[in-house]
């Protein structure tokens, strides 16, 4: 006859659990609750950091290129042996286009780590509509490529992002302050050049600061009013990994000679953030975790001394040592896994209760707060593997007891 | 003392068998002196003696569950005392069969699990056709109906003889029943032994009973009676009234 594997500890697990009910019920209660916080709280992080990276980083290429800054070199240099006291006032940066850029883009697009690359002009400018000014930044950009840097049309609130010559995309708070719709006329103007675009959408690129200022136009426009014909002022670059941005562009400056800096690099500070949100999250899950072990784990030590007799009786009739401890480790992953599934369902239902009370100024939702499978998985498994690993103490507990002790009792 | 002379085969030999508690510490306390038994195959043996006098301890050695101080002891023919706890487990398991004073059933099962439990134990699961033995052994002992009972549900005579049916489903030659009537009213304790000497008579099962009962002790075919953790008395009992 064939055995079954983990049959008798099964059997015996479900029994010993379903025996003690009010016991069960509390210990899943309890890893039902550490479930749902730790899945509520990553969800809530989770979707907290990606609207702040979105935003932020929404209208940001991952890794951006620029030429290097112009430098004053010394007029004369030191004579051997010689101290030289010298002072030197830095140079104010002009437009400059980044060298060979034709070139570069494809090379760039070749690599593996790099989802788009889109070359840019910018600079400042003024817009003007009647007798409104406005200073703005200029971009110049090639639509297409633009958009799959920075995802441009998802931010369209009104018209429709498109960029033949002579049209323009500007920022919601630019098209307020001007009174500008899609389909109406702008002037821009940047030293002596002007030239009127008709504006075919405007969009909300998630912070105010950039809404009023930008006004994206076709490459050559934008290089024409900037007098920089036929040179981008930067190439940016979308990763497949955001987070490889760091070590790509330290990698990049190793092989260019261009001013390279990562997303990492330019909001240190938002990285940082990040990170605090990040450890105080992983801190929180780790210490509800530990709550877990050691509910888990106090339940069934009970239960071992409970179920002296039992494990007597059942190591009397030939259940080995090894058996009685998977006794009990079966009971951990049980409770474990039907406390993470219970736990997961309220996690949901947490969240379903902060989108519908917790809402911006304007009735939307502040932020879209999911939970994603590979997380409710993530969490259940580690609240299930935790379950087992509570129940070590109690069944190597159980294992060491003396059957003919436990029977007398 | 010398054991009774048996025709039949050895089933277990104990030697000199030494048992002493609290070994090395000042309440050091040597429970067997020396002590030397051999049971047949198919022998019905009563084990007696006061209180203390160590027959827990000697029927805990026997079935495995302690073990000795010094001495030897075969289980059909092959020494145990070297053995580790997972082989003593296994040898426990295929010769020995228990029936305790209380009872012991598992109080989560019914009683036709109870009586499974040892073929979950040896396989982790159980065929239809070793679920149609225990329920045979079940109404062997009367139980036929109350097979889908929990041990709350029934009387003390009769978590007995389930216990008693779960001790032989697995066909040990040696059943060691440690007072398995020593809880029980008169009318019940007697039910209970008859059932022993059916299925002894039935299976050729051997039997060491411990009792302080010696109107059941009277009615075995030897008696072993213990006394200060030695040998006083063995011997064979001729005449038997059955079924009394």
């Amino acid at each position: 006859m064939g055995s079954s594997w983990l049959g008798f500890e099964t059997r015996v697990a479900v029994r010993f659990l379903r025996e003690g009910r009010l016991q069960t019920l509390l210990i899943m209660v309890g890893v039902a609750a550490g479930v749902a916080v730790i899945a509520y709280i990553s969800a809530l992080i989770t979707g907290l950091q990606a609207n702040t990276f979105n935003k932020t980083l929404g209208g940001q290429p991952h890794v951006s290129i620029r030429p290097l800054d112009d430098v004053v070199a010394p007029a004369r240099l030191p004579e051997a042996g010689s101290n030289t006291i010298s002072d030197s006032q830095p140079r104010a940066q002009r437009l400059r286009s980044v060298a060979n850029w034709q070139s570069l883009v494809p090379a760039l697009e070749r690599l593996p780590t790099v989802a788009a690359v889109s070359a840019m002009v910018s600079g400042g400018g003024l817009a003007l509509r009647g007798e409104a000014t406005q200073s703005v930044a200029l971009s110049g950009v090639e639509l297409d490529a633009y958009d799959r840097v920075v995802k441009l049309r998802e931010k369209v609130v009104d018209g429709v992002a498109r960029l033949a010559p002579g049209e323009a995309i500007i920022g919601a708070e630019l098209a307020s302050d001007l009174g500008l719709r899609p389909g109406d006329r702008l002037t821009l103007r940047t030293g002596n050049v002007s030239e009127t675009v008709r504006v075919t959408a405007v969009v909300d690129l998630g912070v105010r600061e950039l809404n009023r200022r930008s006004v994206v136009v076709p490459l050559r426009l934008a290089q024409s009013l900037l007098g920089l014909p036929g040179g981008v002022t930067s190439l940016d670059l979308t990763l497949v990994d955001v987070w490889s941005a760091k070590d790509f562009a330290q990698q990049l400056r190793a092989e260019y000679p261009y001013r390279i800096e990562s997303w990492q690099e330019t909001n240190a500070q938002l990285v940082s953030a990040l990170n605090a949100q990040s450890v105080s999250t992983g801190l929180i899950r780790a210490i509800v975790l530990v709550v877990v072990v050691l509910g888990i784990a106090s339940v069934l030590v009970v239960s071992v001394v409970q179920k002296r007799r039992e494990i007597g009786i059942l190591r009397a009739m030939g259940a080995t040592r090894g058996q009685m401890v998977r006794v009990f480790l079966v009971q951990g992953a049980i409770v474990g896994a039907i406390g993470s599934l219970i736990g997961l369902v309220l996690a949901l239902l947490m969240i379903a209760v902060f989108t519908a009370l917790v809402r911006g100024a304007d009735g939307r939702p502040l932020f879209d707060i999911v939970l994603p499978l590979a997380l409710a998985l993530q969490v259940a498994g580690i609240a299930t593997v935790c379950g087992v690993l509570a129940a070590i103490a109690p069944a190597r507990r159980a294992a060491a007891m003396d059957p003919a002790q436990a029977i007398r009792i | 003392m010398a054991a009774v002379a048996s025709n039949g085969q050895a089933l277990i030999e104990l030697d000199t068998v030494c048992k002493s508690y609290n070994i090395g510490k000042p309440n050091e306390a040597e429970i067997l002196h020396g002590l030397s038994l051999r049971i047949a195959r198919g022998e019905f043996v009563a084990l007696i003696g006061p209180s203390g006098s160590g027959k827990s301890t000697l029927l805990n050695i026997i079935g495995l569950l302690e073990r000795m101080t010094s001495g030897e002891y075969r289980i059909q023919g092959a020494p145990v005392a070297s053995l580790d706890d997972s082989a003593l487990t296994l040898r426990r398991r295929s010769t020995l069969g228990f029936v305790f004073q209380f009872h012991h059933l598992l109080p989560a099962f019914t009683a036709l699990e109870n009586v499974t439990m040892p073929f979950l134990i040896r396989a982790g699961r159980v065929s239809p056709q070793q679920r149609e033995h225990a329920r045979t052994l079940l109404a062997a002992v009367g139980l036929a109906k109350a097979v889908d009972k929990r041990p709350a549900e029934l009387s003390g005579g009769m978590q007995q003889r389930v216990a008693i049916a779960r001790a032989l489903v697995l066909d040990p030659p040696l059943v060691l029943a440690d007072e398995p009537t020593g809880n029980l009213d008169t009318a019940s304790s007697d039910e209970v032994f008859v059932q022993l000497r059916r299925m002894h008579g039935e299976r050729g099962t051997s039997f060491v009973i411990v009792t302080h009962d010696p109107r059941l002790a009277a009615r075995c075919d030897r008696v072993v009676e213990l006394v200060d953790g030695a040998i006083a008395r063995d011997e064979a009992i001729t005449a038997v009234v059955e079924g009394a």
